[in-house]
C-alpha cells in the first residue's frame, strides 16, 4: 500500500518487515530517523523477538552485530560518514569472516572540513571492505533494496551495504509502497546461518590464518563477490514477481538505445539526471542515462554492454579520489578498455552542493560538443580556488 | 567441621601454593581441575610460551565457567597472545565455541553475542569475554564501559599481565611504574614505566554499579574457580581481573609463574579481592607479608632497580603502592583459623548452605 512517508521511516519499516533479531546502533545525522523508529518499534513491542541495542559508538555497533550474527541472529544496523569510517576495522572483519550483516549507509560527506550533508565520499572509501554496496536512487528503491539485501547476503553469507542519499532521500518525504511482513516472508526465509557459535558443536571462528591460507581465503571472498554478479539480479527478478515493482538488480539503463552520450551515475542524482535527460532527448539530443544499482561487485559485463552503442561516457561522481579523480570512472574504464568509448569524469554535489538540471544540462551541452576535459568539478567556484591558490 | 565422605574429619595439608590438597576434600568441593570430567576448554597443544600465566588462567577460568555453566557457554576473544597461541589455523586449542573478531572490541561482540541468543530464545546460553591488559583497560576500554553500562549479561575477564606481550612487550595502560617494556626502556634518569599513571580497571569497574567485581591470580587457582563459579551465578555485567605473569615480558624463570603471582599479592602489590555492586564484600588477606622488594627481585623488568646500583628510592615509591592498597582494601586483616567450618581452600570458608562449587569467602 503507497504511503506518504519520509525515506527513513520507510527504511524503518521495511527492515522491520524482514523480522531483524538483533539492531546494534549509534546516532549520527542523517542515519539517525532510521534507528529511531526501529528502536520505537521494538520498544513499543510492534517488532517481537527483535533486541534492540543503544551502544556507545558505530564501532561497537558493528561489532555487536559481529556477535548477534555469529549466534546465528539476523542483524542489522546503521551508519553514515564519520560513523562509517569509525567502524572500518570491524567492517573488514565482517565481510572477511562472511557475517551476512545488512547495513544502511546514509550517505554524507567526510570530513575535514566537518559537513553533515550528502555525498559518496564514505560509502566510496569502503570500496575494497569486502562488502556489496548496492545504491538506491529514490526511496521505493531504499526499502526495496533491504529487503533484497538480506535475501542476497544470507544466500551468499557475505554482508550488504545499502546505499541512500543522506538528506536527499532519508528526508524526503514521498509515497512509498513499504513491502509488508506477509509479503517479505513469503520472499524471505529465516536466517539459516553457514557458521554459527553453539555450544552444541563448538566451533572456533576467527582464526589466525597465516601466509599458507590467507591467499584462498580473499580468493574464496572475492569468488563469493562474483557469484553476486549473478546473484543480485535474480533476487531483483524474483522481487519483481512477488512484489510486482521493480527495483534492484545490478544497473539501470535509460533512454540509452541510439544514444551517443550516456551519463553513468549513482543514487537520487537519477531523478535529476532522468529529467534533463528527457529534456535534451526532446531536443534531439542522444543521450542516455545509467543507473548503477550495485557498485560492489562492480558489474563490468553488464557496464560495457549497457554503454556499448555511446560515442562518449560521462560518470558523474559523488566523490573523489583526491589527487586521482573519479572513483566510479576507474571502474567504468576498466569496463570500455578495448571499446574506443570516450570517458570523462564529473565531480558533483560534493557536501551536499546540490546538482541542478541546468548544471546538467550544461555539461551534456558541453559532453556532446566535446568540450569536457578529462576531469571538471560541476559548479566549481573558480574565483575562490584561484585566490586561495594565489596564496600559496 | 569439615569431613571426609566417610565421616572423618579432614587433616589438610599444604602444598606450595597453599592451595588446599584435593585427595582429602569432599569430592563436591573438589576444584574443576581436578576431575575428569573438566571441559579442558584450553587444551594441550597451543603454542603459549612456557610457564605462560595467561594459558594456565584461561584453562581453570574456562574450565570453571564450563562446569558452572554445565557446557551452557560460549566465548569471545579479543586479539592477543591467547588468541594467537591458541588458533594457528588450520589448528585451534579451544574445545568451547569460541570467536575472536577484534582487538578493541571483545566486550561489544559478547554483547552482540547476548542479545542474540536472547533474541534467539537461548537463555540458557551463557556469555564469556575475554582479553589481555592491552585489549581491556586500553584498546577495548570504551566498549567495555558500555557493556558495564548496559549492564549486558556477560561475564568479561582480563588476564592482566601488565603490557603489549603478544607485540613484543610495550607499555599498557596496566603497566606497573618503573617496570621496563621497549616503550618504556631502562634508560635515562627515571628507568622504566612513569609513576603517577595507569588504569585501575577492577576500580573503574565497580564504579559502573556492576553486579560482580573480583581480582584473582594465577597462584590461588581454587579461588580462581571459585571467583569465577559465583560470577556465573549471577547476571548482567561481571568483570573478572586476573593477575598473569608473562616469562617473557617479567623477565621471570618459567617455572616462578604461580611463586611470581603470589609474591604480587603476599606484597600487597596487587590487591585480591570481590565486590558487589560497588561495595568491595571480601578481601584475600594477605598470609605471610613479604616487601615488595621480594616481588620485583625475579623480575628482569625490574633489574635496573637493583643494578648497577640500586635505587632505594623507586623501591620505596613501589613500596608504598603495596602500601596503600594493603590499607585501603585491609589487606592485612587475620587470617582464618582452618578447622572452622567446611573448608574450600586455606583460610577461606564456603558460604553456608552453599551449593557444590559454590563461591568462597574469607573470614
Amino acid at each position: 500500500m503507497l504511503q506518504q512517508v519520509e525515506g527513513s521511516k520507510a527504511v524503518a519499516r521495511a527492515v522491520a518487515a524482514c523480522r531483524p533479531q538483533v539492531v546494534c546502533a549509534y546516532p549520527i545525522s542523517p542515519q539517525t530517523h532510521i534507528v529511531e523508529e526501529i528502536s520505537r518499534m521494538v520498544k513499543a513491542g510492534e517488532l517481537p523477538g527483535c533486541e534492540y541495542v543503544n551502544v556507545e559508538s558505530e564501532f561497537a555497533a558493528m561489532s555487536g552485530v559481529i556477535g548477534s550474527c555469529a549466534v546465528g541472529a539476523r542483524s542489522y544496523t546503521a551508519t553514515a560518514s564519520q560513523g562509517l569510517l569509525f567502524m572500518v576495522e570491524a567492517l573488514y572483519n565482517v565481510s572477511g569472516m562472511g557475517l551476512p550483516i545488512v547495513m544502511t549507509v546514509a550517505n554524507r560527506a567526510i570530513g575535514a572540513p566537518i559537513n553533515i550533508w550528502n555525498d559518496h565520499g564514505d560509502t566510496m572509501s569502503q570500496r575494497d571492505s569486502g562488502w556489496l554496496q548496492l545504491y538506491a536512487a529514490d526511496n521505493q528503491e531504499a526499502a526495496d533494496l533491504h529487503v533484497q539485501a538480506f535475501r542476497i547476503a544470507e544466500e551468499l553469507s557475505v554482508p550488504v551495504m545499502v546505499c541512500m542519499d543522506g538528506f536527499v532521500l532519508t528526508h524526503a518525504t514521498e509515497a512509498v509502497d513499504v513491502p509488508d511482513v506477509g509479503s517479505v516472508d513469503a520472499f524471505l526465509p529465516p536466517f539459516v546461518p553457514r557458521q554459527v557459535l553453539d555450544p552444541d558443536a563448538p566451533v572456533s571462528i576467527g582464526a589466525m590464518v597465516g601466509p599458507e591460507a590467507f591467499t584462498e581465503v580473499r580468493y574464496l571472498a572475492h569468488r563469493r563477490q562474483l557469484d553476486a554478479l549473478t546473484v543480485i539480479p535474480r533476487v531483483a527478478n524474483e522481487f519483481a514477481q512477488h512484489f510486482g515493482r521493480t527495483s534492484g538488480g545490478l544497473l539501470h539503463p535509460y533512454r540509452t538505445e541510439g544514444a551517443d552520450l550516456v551519463v553513468v551515475a549513482l543514487g537520487s542524482v537519477l531523478g535529476t539526471l532522468q529529467d534533463v535527460v528527457d529534456a535534451q532527448r526532446s531536443q534531439g539530443v542522444a543521450v542516455g542515462a545509467v543507473g548503477l544499482t550495485s557498485f560492489r561487485p562492480f558489474p563490468y559485463d553488464a557496464v560495457r554492454t549497457a554503454l556499448a552503442g555511446a560515442h562518449r561516457v560521462v560518470v558523474l561522481e559523488r566523490a573523489l579520489a583526491v589527487g586521482v579523480g573519479g572513483i566510479v570512472a576507474a571502474d567504468v574504464r576498466t569496463a570500455l578498455v578495448g571499446t574506443g568509448v570516450e570517458q570523462v569524469t564529473v565531480v558533483a554535489g560534493l557536501g551536499g552542493r546540490p546538482i541542478t538540471t541546468a548544471s546538467l544540462g550544461a555539461m551534456i551541452g558541453d559532453a556532446v560538443a566535446g568540450r569536457l576535459p578529462e576531469l571538471t568539478f560541476l559548479d566549481l567556484d573558480h574565483a575562490v580556488v584561484d585566490r586561495e591558490l594565489g596564496r600559496i | 567441621m569439615a569431613t571426609t565422605s566417610l565421616g572423618m574429619p579432614v587433616k589438610f595439608y599444604q602444598v606450595g601454593s597453599f592451595a588446599v590438597g584435593n585427595r582429602l576434600v569432599d569430592p563436591a568441593l573438589r576444584s574443576v581441575q581436578s576431575g575428569q570430567e573438566r571441559a579442558n576448554a584450553l587444551t594441550s597443544g597451543h603454542r603459549a610460551c612456557q610457564g605462560c600465566g595467561e594459558a594456565l588462567g584461561a584453562r581453570y577460568v574456562l574450565d570453571a565457567a564450563m562446569r558452572a555453566s554445565q557446557g551452557r557457554m560460549v566465548t569471545v576473544n579479543a586479539t592477543g597472545c591467547l588468541e594467537v597461541f591458541s588458533t594457528p589455523y588450520p589448528e585451534t586449542s579451544w574445545r568451547v565455541a569460541w570467536l575472536h573478531s577484534l582487538f578493541g572490541n571483545a566486550p561489544a561482540v559478547a554483547t552482540g553475542v547476548a542479545a542474540g541468543l536472547r533474541a534467539l530464545g537461548r537463555d540458557d546460553v551463557t556469555v564469556v569475554a575475554q582479553g589481555g591488559d592491552g585489549g581491556t583497560v586500553d584498546i577495548g576500554f570504551g566498549a567495555l564501559s558500555g557493556m558495564f553500562e548496559r549492564n549486558d549479561d556477560v561475564l568479561y575477564v582480563c588476564y592482566d599481565n601488565g603490557g603489549y606481550m603478544n607485540t613484543g612487550i610495550q607499555r599498557s595502560g596496566a603497566t606497573p611504574p618503573a617496570a621496563r617494556t621497549m616503550t618504556t626502556q631502562a634508560v635515562g634518569a627515571e628507568p622504566g614505566n612513569v609513576f603517577g599513571q595507569g588504569k585501575d580497571v577492577p576500580r573503574i569497574a565497580m564504579a559502573h554499579d556492576v553486579p560482580y567485581v573480583a581480582t584473582a591470580t594465577v597462584a590461588d587457582l581454587r579461588d580462581l574457580e571459585a571467583k569465577v563459579t559465583h560470577a556465573m551465578s549471577l547476571r548482567g555485567s561481571r568483570y573478572l581481573h586476573v593477575l598473569v605473569p608473562c616469562p617473557l615480558g617479567w623477565g621471570t624463570a618459567s617455572s616462578d609463574t604461580v611463586k611470581v603471582a603470589r609474591l604480587a599479592t603476599e606484597s600487597g602489590f596487587f590487591p585480591v579481592f570481590e565486590a558487589e555492586h560497588g561495595v568491595v564484600t571480601a578481601v584475600r588477606h594477605i598470609r605471610h607479608r613479604v616487601p615488595v622488594e621480594e616481588y620485583l627481585r625475579l623480575q628482569g623488568r625490574y633489574a635496573h632497580l637493583f643494578r648497577p646500583e640500586r635505587r632505594d628510592d623507586v623501591i620505596a615509591r613501589l613500596q608504598a603502592i603495596a602500601d596503600r592498597n594493603i590499607e585501603r582494601y585491609g589487606l592485612a586483616g587475620p587470617v582464618a583459623a582452618l578447622e572452622v567450618g567446611p573448608v574450600g581452600r586455606a583460610g577461606a570458608l564456603i558460604e553456608e548452605g552453599a551449593a557444590p562449587g559454590a563461591r568462597v569467602r574469607e573470614v
